[in-house]
């Protein structure tokens, strides 16, 4: 097995050409299509040889018709498979981060130039998660591919490969590319953890603790990262306009919450440390709270709003990582 | 720009990845059970009635049960009936193992193996499985029609198959990307045909059940017998004639030599083969080459008298052509015949008394007929005319359609009833000359044939059956002696239908009144001739013949296989061309654009990939300043039928005009 794996890994690397990640677009051109038979495609062709004896023996001509029709059916369906696959164009797409723990979903734009749709392409950068797509003629397709993130940090796109058995499974053709992309793959939030640290003693003793985001305290302009729920919507009901106002709470302005990596237990080594952070972070967000995120070398001042959050837990992803 | 609100849940509630499914979907059941619909149809007339009706009424329940989402019969009822299907078989055919009971064991496994397929592998199987059955019915049929209908199916399959590995749209397009496919493998399947080396002769022997039903004359003959087969319009054979096709009344086409009789029936008795040809060949020969229909019986014909064996075949002293095994498959000899020669003058006193035994007791009017003429005649020849002039004196009829006879069938044929078929001359005439102690014997064969026009090869049908005698003299040797002629000249001359009185019921194709039909008749059976000739007959010697004439100087297993590797290796070439014709073709509008650019190359002035038009030309402005005006309206151009919005041709047209125009 571990010899089989080494190999196929050789393999790869040669297909590749040893180049990984590779610059996009990539196209896979004709030398970078395989095409081999499947299961299915062996079984075919041990049931033309056994057809074949039989038409010799019983000299059926029609029998010899028969059987090559279906021999060239089966050098067509190469020609097919081969060609639902060869010049793929491949560029990257989005990637939204994640925590660790779950999947990461690489975006991987197919850019089918031919006038013909391309069907069941099967990809997939992680063995047991593949994805199966339909390519409309002369469009483009975003698949998201899924790969597990385990770990916190950069996490680049692990070599894709693109098969298709298409169109009647008895060979198969397949390509590999490895595009470079990578995802951000935040720490897990904690399971357990204790209560957002409010009214600790960075808070500097606090009275308006608990009702912090309640005390109205005037209006602005919105922004777009400006949670919906603290648009003035009663107002914007009235006015005929569309601009949208956001409430601004007293809390919000005068006091933020600090998450403060120092102010955590000693005993916690830094993993454990970066997720009870993101816990936090989230459970902040999920609040609507002002918070604030002190990390060793890094500092995020108190704020609202996805951008805050993205900001926040991309300081724990990349801790002490360059 | 998503919200991220509940950010924390939507990260955590990913969907899982799809995977590929092996469960069958009810849509592509229903795309296998249409396949074998179509694999069992064909097939139907070949296998035994109560098969064909358990296997339609699976098909029925299994359809019923697919359109009414019901589950599968639970396994044991399946394996119950395959158990009592194998057993019906085993009893049908007596035997487990033949070719016809192979047959109908896959047509059950195919029918039941419906009702526990599940999983997109049983599926393939199954379709699998079609194809051999599609072979199988060859066993039967390789007409024309058979592969018209081997075509449909083997398309109905191939969609089947598309539909398992991915499920289409719409019927119309896996039938069309079916057919599509098949119509690449044509190619293959042309050149496969053509060079793959044939190997003649089955690879193991052929089970004792290959045998096709006899047809045909048969080795004895009965009043009534040839009459019988005179309606048939089968082919018998087909002749092609180096040079003209000889006249008609040549056309004695011998079969077997009857020499028994038991007073009804006349039979053939067992022949003394000959070791080798007894006589060269002479120099008045026709040279032909016979193309038999299966007969399942041991002769071959030729017209008389053979000079030449066919392979594996022998020559009895009677000049009757013998082969080695029955003609169980279309087999076709080159023949050489000398219609001039004499035979028998030396014939041994053994065979001329055989030809001069008859059962006692039966036909007395016509051993007084007999004794009557030898003491009128005591010379041979003369006896003979004189029973010829009888015939033609008498009130004889020539009809498709004579009466019954009874036990001393002769004498009633020759004195009662008087209206008969060759076959009632022929054995009428040779009873009366044994009678009168002359050798003299039946022969059966056909007679004539019909020339195609379209192709000119002659056709010689059932309907062309004849019976006539053969008398033997002394120093002359066997004699021709046609009764039939005597009565009915024409019979000879023209043919059947010229010769039987009008009301007759003659084969509906051979009636001089439907001459259109005949003739889109020669147009079929031209087709049908060069099908056998050149697809059904392509052996080994026709693929030699073949492959000489497109110029091939010693075709050989080695040379026949580099040509095919060669030849479709060239097609594959071909078809991947074909099929990557579309990456090429780029937008033209593109393609004038770059053209532009490479134009402007010279001056080290190539587009940069991110410069857009409006930019291009104030760097070609700045560096060339004599290009500006040509540069600045072919960039404006450009622009224009790129981000316009709307494509106008006019000015499409300018833009490469100026293009081509354009010198830096």
């Amino acid at each position: 097995m571990a010899l089989a794996e080494r190999i196929n890994q050789a393999f790869t690397n040669w297909a590749l050409r040893g180049r990984p990640p590779e610059p996009t677009p990539i196209i896979l051109t004709q030398r970078r299509v395989f095409v081999l038979p499947t299961r299915a495609g062996l079984a075919y062709f041990v049931a033309l040889v056994v057809m074949l004896i039989g038409a010799i023996n019983y000299t059926l001509s029609l029998g010899y018709a028969l059987v090559f029709l279906l021999g060239g059916l089966g050098v067509a369906t190469i020609l097919n498979t081969f060609r639902n696959l060869a010049h793929l164009r491949i560029t990257t797409g989005r990637c939204e981060p994640v925590f660790a723990g779950e999947a990461a979903r690489f975006g991987l734009v197919l850019h089918n130039l031919r006038n013909v749709e391309r069907l069941s392409l099967r990809l997939w950068a992680q063995k047991d998660a593949s994805i199966i797509i339909d390519i409309p003629a002369t469009d483009n397709f975003e698949a998201a591919l899924p790969v597990t993130a385990r770990q916190r940090g950069w996490l680049t796109l692990p070599q894709v490969t693109l098969e298709t058995t298409y169109p009647l499974g008895l060979v198969r053709a397949w390509s590999y590319a490895a595009p470079a992309q990578r995802c951000l793959v935040y720490p897990a939030p904690a399971r357990e953890a204790p209560p957002l640290p409010i009214g600790s003693g960075e808070q500097r003793g606090s009275r308006r603790q608990g009702s912090g985001s309640d005390d109205f305290a005037g209006l602005r302009d919105h922004q777009f990262s400006d949670p919906p729920r603290h648009v003035a919507w009663k107002i914007v009901a009235r006015q005929n306009n569309d601009t949208l106002l956001t409430k601004l709470f007293a809390g919000e302005n005068t006091q933020s919450l600090w998450l403060d990596w120092n102010a955590l237990p000693s005993t916690l080594d830094v993993e454990a440390r970066l997720s009870l952070l993101a816990r936090w972070v989230c459970d902040a967000h999920a609040a609507s709270l002002s918070y604030g995120l002190r990390l060793p070398q890094r500092t995020v001042k108190p704020g609202t709003g996805d951008a805050h959050f993205h900001q926040c837990l991309q300081a724990l992803a990349l801790h002490g990582q360059a | 720009m998503p919200t991220f609100t509940n950010a924390c849940k939507r990260w955590r509630s990913m969907a899982k990845p799809k995977t590929v499914s092996a469960v069958l979907t009810r849509h592509q059941t229903l795309w296998i059970v249409a396949a074998v619909i179509g694999v069992f149809l064909p097939l139907t007339p070949y296998l035994p009635f109560w098969l064909t009706t358990i296997c339609a009424l699976a098909l029925v329940w299994r359809g019923w049960l697919l359109w009414q989402r019901m589950p599968l019969p639970p396994g044991w009822l399946v394996n119950v009936t395959a158990m009592l299907g194998a057993l019906g078989i085993g009893m049908h055919f007596h035997t487990l193992l033949g070719k016809d009971s192979g047959v109908a064991l896959f047509a059950l496994l195919l029918a039941l193996k419906l009702f526990e397929m599940r999983s997109v592998r049983d599926g393939f199987f199954v379709t699998l499985l079609g194809y051999f059955l599609v072979l199988s019915q060859f066993f039967y049929t390789q007409s024309l029609a058979t592969a018209t209908t081997m075509i449909i199916t083997v398309v109905l399959i191939t969609a089947a198959m598309i539909n398992l590995n991915h499920e289409q749209a719409s019927p119309f397009k896996a039938l069309r990307l079916s057919a599509v496919m098949l119509l690449q493998a044509l190619p293959f399947m042309v050149l496969l045909f053509v060079l793959f080396p044939r190997i003649s002769g089955p690879l193991w022997g052929l089970p004792q059940d290959s045998a096709s039903a006899s047809s045909g004359l048969s080795d004895s003959m009965a009043p009534g017998s040839i009459s019988q087969l005179s309606l048939s319009d089968a082919i018998a054979f087909r002749a092609r004639f180096e040079g003209d096709v000889p006249e008609k009344p040549l056309l004695y086409w011998r079969g077997p030599v009857m020499n028994t009789f038991d007073g009804r029936t006349w039979f053939m008795t067992k022949p003394h083969l000959l070791e080798r040809l007894p006589q060269r060949p002479a120099k008045s020969s026709i040279d032909y080459e016979v193309t038999l229909e299966p007969n399942a019986r041991y002769w071959l014909f030729a017209i008389e008298f053979p000079t030449r064996l066919a392979p594996d075949s022998f020559i009895a002293d009677d000049r009757q052509l013998f082969t080695k095994n029955p003609v169980r498959a279309r087999l076709r000899y080159a023949m050489n015949s000398d219609p001039g020669m004499r035979i028998g003058i030396d014939e041994t006193a053994d065979s001329l008394r055989q030809a001069l035994d008859l059962p006692p007791k039966f036909n007395p009017r016509s051993r007084e007929l007999a004794a009557d003429l030898r003491a009128k005649y005591p010379r041979d020849g003369e006896l003979v005319e004189r029973m010829l002039a009888f015939y033609r004196k008498e009130a004889f009829t020539y009809t498709l359609s004579p009466p019954l006879l009874g036990r001393n069938s002769v004498d009633e044929f020759l004195f009662e009833t008087r209206r008969g078929f060759c076959e009632h001359f022929a054995s009428s005439f040779v009873f009366v000359m044994r009678a009168a102690g002359i050798p003299t014997r039946v022969v059966t064969g056909y007679q004539g044939g019909e020339t195609n026009p379209v192709d000119g090869y002659l056709v010689v049908r059932q309907s062309d059956a004849h019976a006539w005698a053969e008398v033997w003299l002394k120093d002359k040797g066997w004699i021709r002696v046609d009764p039939t002629a005597a009565i009915a000249p024409n019979r000879v001359e023209n043919n059947l239908a010229a010769a039987v009185p009008a009301g007759d019921p003659i084969p509906l194709f051979i009636r001089p009144e439907l001459s259109w039909l005949r003739d889109v008749r020669f147009r079929w059976d031209a087709l049908a001739n060069a099908w056998n000739q050149w697809v059904l007959g392509y052996d080994t010697e026709r693929q030699q013949q073949l492959l000489r004439a497109l110029g091939m100087r010693s075709p050989d297993w080695q040379s026949m296989t580099a040509t095919l590797a060669a030849l479709c290796g060239i097609v594959m070439l071909a078809l991947t061309a074909w099929t990557l014709r579309q990456w090429h073709r780029i937008d033209p509008l593109s393609r004038t654009w770059q053209r532009f650019s490479r134009k402007l190359g010279r001056r080290k002035l190539t587009r940069l990939p991110w410069e857009g038009p409006r930019d291009y030309a104030h760097r070609i402005a700045e560096v060339m300043p004599t290009l500006t005006a040509d540069a600045t309206a072919i960039c404006d151009l450009y622009a224009q039928l790129r981000y316009g919005g709307g494509f106008a041709a006019v000015n499409y047209r300018e833009l490469k005009r100026r293009v081509r125009a354009f010198r830096p």
